[in-house]
């Protein structure tokens, strides 16, 4: 491999790990911070990517489709938390998985029922849709970079919000001690809900703007679902700034896995999480 | 009334007795061997093992409706005798495969075995098919091994096997002057045996392969394998994906330029019912399958035009191995006036059968793999418009075959 295509090869594995890391930071807030197994995750991210696919073919833009696809997951979050999840925060590991399971099996018929079987596309925003040439063979997509830049913001964004305001003070608080922040007379549950509503709308808005280039179809949630836990189980539960660490060591691993072993590319990402976890066990971050 | 729990009453105690014998009658009359002079007027059991759920679910669907669709066209009977279908969806699980074919081999005890589309069900129904020697005929599944190490006088197939298109697109693809290739596709069987026919047509021709790579399984992350071919130049590149793959491959490949320098071939499954997702990206793509859109032999303007007036759909690639699997079982039952019992001469009749299939011509060969051709197609719209013929009769070399 020549130092040209290492570069190329460098842009596609932190592309790809920003785009993992915008799908599991939801699945790290949620699991860190209110102590759920959401399986169901990964059905969020389908959800958001089906969203794509129906509203922008229905208000005719993409961004349009995103704006309200947002509005509508936080409706869903809040709705879910309210319904179900505030009913387990008491309970066991193995009956949040029992419910969340049951959850994917449910949305995943209903999107059968909804929307069908078929493959479906979506199109790349028409002042997004040109390539950049990086040789004479090779271009890159202008909307991969944009997606790129975007998650780079919200990360950023994530940041801010847990380490600097007030919202993100009562959310690390609560993550370190429910009964305490309740007995200081903040609204513990409400603050639960909003953040979960805040995983459900980051899941769905990765799988909104990840829907262009991947395409819409039958069981995209839970191929995603797995490398997230990986992500979140590297990075250290609850942690942000890990998830983001170990979404790019994700993408890296996994690039040049496919280009330096191609017979090993599907354990690559595995070993890295084995060795890891037996270096640290607890995640390379620990908290928020 | 708890006391009555402890001490059952006599009438309790008969009433019980009454249905255990009952049960034990029906259970002995289900076991009587049905007197042969019974056999003429009995319908024909075909069980019908497809997926109605999941992401074939519109394939199993296709399959049933064509195969239901010719039954009806020869006045809801085969070989005259008329039909009773068994139905199971196999949820395109191969763990579940088994249990599934024993219920109708061993509790409907179906005369005839139909499905499916997942190549590893399929394998599970042909062993069921070989130890119980049920006839099976397989509408969709292309894996090699089934009319290769594992083909069995009861087993048919309509379809074609991953060879097939693979090796009549490596031999145009030699044929058009193309020095040398790369292939790739998701690392399971189907697509290795597909590449690797690719790769015994292409390099007959003269050409060379010089990379095959592969991808593990459903994994859609393309973008460092396109680098390395943007990195290696061949002349072409020839691909096994399906489904959501297909599409976001075909995608993938426009969006990073490679369209423009290095043509992309595919089998026919690159493009068959996914066009409407891939959208531009797929204009002009080549790709090889036994059908095609605008064959335009009467055979598929009546199948044509029949499925569409039936379902309101338009019929695909998987409808017509459904509609020939039927065909294929007509002409067995007719040669032996409908008594199943006679296995030899229904099978020799099978095999003999020359099928007047939508595709055009149809012959089986000693494994009992169609030998048809395979057409050369170009995506023109939302269409797969056939503009030659790749291979003419074209037979699977059924490797490992003892028949």
């Amino acid at each position: 491999m020549d130092f040209y295509s290492f570069l190329i090869q460098l842009l596609n594995s932190i592309q790809y790990g920003l785009l993992l890391f915008l799908v599991a930071s939801g699945l790290t807030l949620i699991f860190g911070i209110m102590g759920i197994i959401n399986l169901a995750h990964g059905s969020f991210y389908m959800i958001g990517a089906y969203m794509a696919f129906t509203l922008s073919s229905l208000t005719g833009s993409l961004f349009a489709a995103i704006v309200l696809g947002i509005v509508l997951s936080v409706i869903l979050g809040v709705f879910l938390e309210w319904a179900l999840f505030s009913h387990l925060y008491k309970r066991d590991h193995l009956e949040q998985v029992l419910l969340t399971y049951g959850l994917i099996l449910v949305f995943e018929e209903l999107r059968s029922l909804i929307v069908g079987n078929d493959v479906h596309g979506v199109n790349v925003p028409d002042i997004l849709n040109w390539s950049l040439p990086l040789t004479d063979t090779l271009s890159y997509p202008a909307y991969r970079l944009f997606m790129s830049a975007v998650c780079l913001v919200l990360a950023v964004l994530l940041y801010l919000v847990i380490r600097r305001t007030r919202l993100g003070m009562m959310i690390r608080a609560g993550s370190s001690n429910r009964e305490m922040v309740q007995s200081l007379g903040l609204n513990i549950n409400l603050v639960y809900r909003l953040v979960f509503a805040l995983g459900v709308a980051l899941a769905a808005f990765a799988g909104m703007i990840a829907a262009p280039v991947s395409s819409v179809y039958p069981g995209m949630g839970t191929q995603v679902l797995i490398i997230c836990f990986v992500v979140v189980v590297i990075g250290g539960i609850g942690s942000v700034w890990g998830a983001l660490l170990a979404a790019l060591l994700i993408g890296l691993a996994d690039t040049f896995g496919k280009v330096l072993i191609p017979q090993a590319a599907g354990v690559t990402v595995y070993v890295l999480m084995a060795a890891i976890l037996l270096w640290r066990p607890e995640g390379l971050f620990r908290r928020i | 009334m708890k006391q009555a729990q402890h001490q059952p009453s006599r009438r309790d105690m008969r009433r019980a007795l009454t249905a255990v014998a009952a049960a034990l009658a029906a259970m002995v009359s289900l076991t009587l061997p049905i007197a042969p002079a019974m056999a003429q007027q009995q319908k024909i059991k075909i069980g019908l093992m497809l997926p109605y759920t999941g992401t074939y679910a519109a394939l199993g669907n296709a399959i049933t409706n064509a195969f239901k669709l010719y039954v009806d066209e020869n006045g809801g009977k085969l070989g005259g005798r008329e039909v009773e279908y068994f139905v199971v969806d196999d949820e395109s699980d191969p763990s579940k495969a088994p249990d599934n074919a024993n219920k109708l081999v061993k509790r409907d005890k179906v005369d005839v075995l139909v499905g499916t589309v997942h190549s590893g069900v399929a394998l599970a129904m042909a062993k069921v098919a070989r130890d119980n020697s049920t006839l099976l005929i397989i509408p969709n599944a292309g894996a090699g091994d089934i009319t290769g190490p594992l083909c069995a006088p009861n087993i048919f197939r309509t379809s074609f096997s991953n060879w097939q298109p693979g090796y009549a697109m490596g031999k145009i693809a030699a044929e058009q002057k193309k020095k040398t290739a790369v292939t790739f596709t998701w690392k399971y069987a189907a697509g290795e045996e597909s590449t690797g026919g690719f790769k015994e047509g292409f390099e007959a021709g003269g050409g060379k392969v010089v990379k095959e790579m592969t991808l593990p399984f459903p994994q859609v992350e393309f973008q460092s394998y396109l680098t390395e071919i943007a990195a290696l130049k061949p002349d072409v590149v020839y691909v096994f994906f399906a489904g959501g793959g297909a599409v976001k491959f075909v995608k993938d490949y426009a969006a990073a330029g490679l369209n423009k320098t290095i043509p992309l071939y595919g089998p026919g499954f690159l493009t068959d019912g996914t066009l409407e997702a891939q959208g531009d990206a797929a204009q002009g793509l080549l790709t090889t399958l036994h059908y095609a859109d605008g064959l335009n032999n009467p055979k598929d303007k009546a199948f044509r035009a029949a499925y569409l007036k039936a379902f309101k759909a338009e019929p695909d690639v998987y409808a017509v191995g459904g509609y020939d699997a039927a065909q294929l079982l007509n002409v067995g039952l007719t040669a032996v006036k409908g008594d199943i019992s006679k296995r030899n001469e229904l099978v020799a009749a099978m095999e003999s059968a020359k099928i007047d299939s939508p595709r055009g011509p149809m012959t089986l060969s000693k494994a009992h793999n169609p030998v048809q051709d395979i057409y050369l197609r170009k995506v023109e719209g939302k269409e797969n418009k056939v503009i030659g013929v790749a291979v003419k009769a074209l037979a699977d070399p059924a490797r490992g075959c003892k028949l």
